[in-house]
């Protein structure tokens, strides 16, 4: 009994770390149709952060939930700015030059940081399951999930500001002629999807520790759950990240870590291959 | 001069370069020198291969370094098994190119467009990494070539003279061989390309609907594309494996494959010259940086410049943004503008597109 518990918190742990590294990357992608291969290093920014605000002694909690997603947001809407309005409508040179820059951010880092693991120790300490003792943080990264995903829902469906999006989202154009401004809307959109990377990378933080290149462990993660989800940004992340995290999470049950991430990314592309539109190109067409 | 004129003295223009290039370069040198430019010629058979699959192809293959490090561990495991190194040579360009055919066949008949296919290649490129990353163990073992995960594969023997294990080929025999291959890499491409076969790739790229409303299967010819330039490829790495005698995985690796990506771009999509100077210019560029420390200088000029991710970073960067068409290409460019200024002709010139020559 207490081992299903523990298998069933680790299974919605691996859904919901999914869905919190992709959301970020789906309203980018899902918005702009820009496919941002720095998305990795948005969530490394993250962490360090949520490190540096934590050691200069701001509360833990106000660095990963405040400091890293206003941090990192500013340095989406600087980088929109400066790079990527200039390629709207290239997808694969936004794609290149997205990687030219998560290789400097990378570089950057280094040069800063050094080439080292640091780390926050989660708090919360641990709970007692049956005969298993498990992290209360991962309770925590489960929550902040939900959280967020119900934010993007509510802003989505009930403001004006996801009026706008949705509508510049669907046609721009014709949100052009109603009076919206769409590269402010896309601006703002990347500087939200950025933001909320780095929410993921701080919250993330005290699990894997930060270092320069913990991007490349996120990247095609994140990237096959979106692409997997499909053009609807939430109902996408959620099934997408709900589909990848079982199997994830079975597989590394059934044998190790890394095939458990082996049979993830398989699993993805088998889902590409008879899905190329993604699980709501066929399902919940009518989703968010 | 007319554009055919232009495009033969281009190619005895290099072939006198490269002969020139195979005989002084030795004979002027010390050994340091031909070594490190031998791993040169290397990359630029693998900056070939993906010059071929996209910039002609028009693929967007982010997982070039599949191909590579399959080959270079084809090899290793194979020539450990086996002793003499023939058959692991051809094993090492059969497999990669098997194995490009596969996943060519997967995505090119599943109709995956452009930035899909970016992202599978690139996640099998993980895949690749993650799995032989975690192979550390004894018991992960082909035959008797332990894989050694992360470690890597150290002491790897070398190519030898076909059909004679006894006479091994050394590093400056290495020079020559790497040279000489991608001398012919480079001709039997342009062979290929002046072919029909070519034209026919180049027609898709131009306009894959088109091509296809015109009776060609753009799948067929893709998945022919993308299997040559595996095997391409998966060569390179099997003298890339020789010439270090080791292989890790980290030549699976993202870095590697952005490397590879950079290279085309510098250098121009559509031209095989100029992956070729992008890949030799961006690999003395970074070794320069790095070993030119001026000692005792400050510390954050090795922070700064001794950062490879760093300035391949700006590179990229500044290449998408500014010169997205690669030097070649846009040096042709101004030449032609050059010429045409001076001679004043005015006239509309009914030429075939540049992207066909290099």
């Amino acid at each position: 009994m207490g081992l299903v518990a523990l298998l069933a918190i680790q299974v919605l742990y691996a859904i919901a770390s999914l869905a919190l590294i992709s959301v970020g990357l789906a309203i980018i992608f899902g918005m702009m149709r820009v496919i941002n291969l720095a998305h990795g290093e948005f969530l490394m920014l993250g962490g360090y952060a949520a490190i540096v605000a934590t050691s200069h002694g701001i509360s833990i909690w106000l660095s990963m939930l405040v400091v890293a997603p206003i941090v990192v947001g500013i340095i989406g809407v600087v980088v929109e700015r400066t790079i990527i309005r200039f390629l709207y409508g290239r997808m694969i040179d936004t794609m290149l030059a997205t990687w030219g820059l998560s290789l400097f951010l990378v570089g950057l880092t280094t040069a800063i940081f050094g080439n080292t693991t640091v780390g926050i120790s989660a708090p919360l300490g641990s709970f007692q399951i049956g005969a298993y003792r498990t992290s209360a943080y991962t309770l925590f990264v489960i929550a902040v999930a939900a959280v967020v995903l119900a934010a993007i829902f509510a802003v989505m469906r009930w403001t004006r500001l996801g009026l706008i999006a949705r509508g510049t989202m669907q046609n721009a154009n014709m949100a052009a002629a109603l009076g919206v401004n769409p590269p402010r809307v896309y601006a703002i959109t990347f500087g939200v999807g950025a933001a909320l990377s780095g929410l993921a990378g701080a919250v993330l933080a005290p699990v894997s520790g930060v270092f320069p290149t913990i991007g490349v462990a996120y990247i095609a993660k994140s990237f096959i759950t979106v692409i997997g989800g499909g053009a609807a940004i939430l109902t996408g992340t959620v099934s997408a990240s709900a589909l990848f995290g079982t199997i994830n999470q079975i597989a590394t049950f059934v044998t190790t870590p890394v095939f458990g991430e082996v049979a993830l990314l398989g699993a993805a592309i088998v889902l590409i291959r008879l899905l190329p539109q993604g699980i709501t190109g066929r399902f919940f067409r009518r989703g968010l | 001069m007319n554009g055919r004129a232009l495009n033969l003295l281009g190619l005895g223009l290099v072939g006198v370069i490269g002969i020139a290039f195979l005989v002084l370069i030795p004979r002027l040198f010390e050994l340091d020198v031909v070594l490190e430019l031998t791993v040169y010629m290397i990359m630029a058979i693998l900056a070939l291969s993906l010059a071929l699959i996209w910039g002609y192809g028009g693929i967007l293959c982010f997982g070039q370094s599949a191909f590579f490090g399959l080959g270079a561990y084809t090899y290793a495991i194979a020539v450990f098994n086996i002793g003499e190194s023939t058959i692991p040579l051809l094993l090492a360009i059969v497999l990669p190119a098997a194995f490009a055919a596969l996943l060519g066949y997967f995505m090119f008949y599943g109709r995956i467009s452009d930035v899909y296919l970016g992202v599978i290649t690139l996640t099998v490129t993980l895949i690749l990494f993650n799995s032989v990353n975690s192979t550390a163990g004894p018991e992960f073992r082909i035959g008797s070539a332990r894989l050694g995960g992360f470690n890597g594969i150290p002491g790897i023997p070398p190519l030898n003279f076909p059909g004679n294990k006894a006479s091994p080929i050394d590093l400056e025999g290495m020079f020559y061989l790497a040279t000489i291959s991608l001398l012919l890499a480079y001709f039997g491409l342009r062979l290929l390309l002046a072919s029909r076969f070519g034209r026919i790739i180049v027609g898709i790229r131009e306009n894959e609907r088109r091509a296809e409303l015109l009776g060609y299967d753009p799948r067929a010819y893709k998945l022919a594309t993308f299997t040559i330039g595996g095997a391409l490829a998966g060569f390179a790495g099997c003298l890339f494996a020789n010439w270090g005698n080791f292989v890790s995985p980290t030549i699976f690796g993202l870095a590697q494959s952005a490397q590879i990506i950079i290279w085309v771009i510098v250098g121009g999509r559509g031209t095989l010259i100029g992956p070729i100077v992008g890949c030799i210019g961006i690999q003395w560029l970074t070794t320069a940086l790095g070993a030119n420390q001026p000692s005792g200088g400050p510390d954050w000029w090795a922070k700064i410049f001794a950062n490879a991710p760093l300035i391949l970073g700006i590179i990229l960067i500044a290449f998408v943004l500014l010169v997205p068409k690669g030097l070649v290409p846009t040096l042709g460019d101004l030449g032609q503008w050059l010429l045409s200024s001076r001679t004043k002709r005015a006239k509309t010139r009914l030429e075939p597109k540049r992207a066909e020559e290099g």
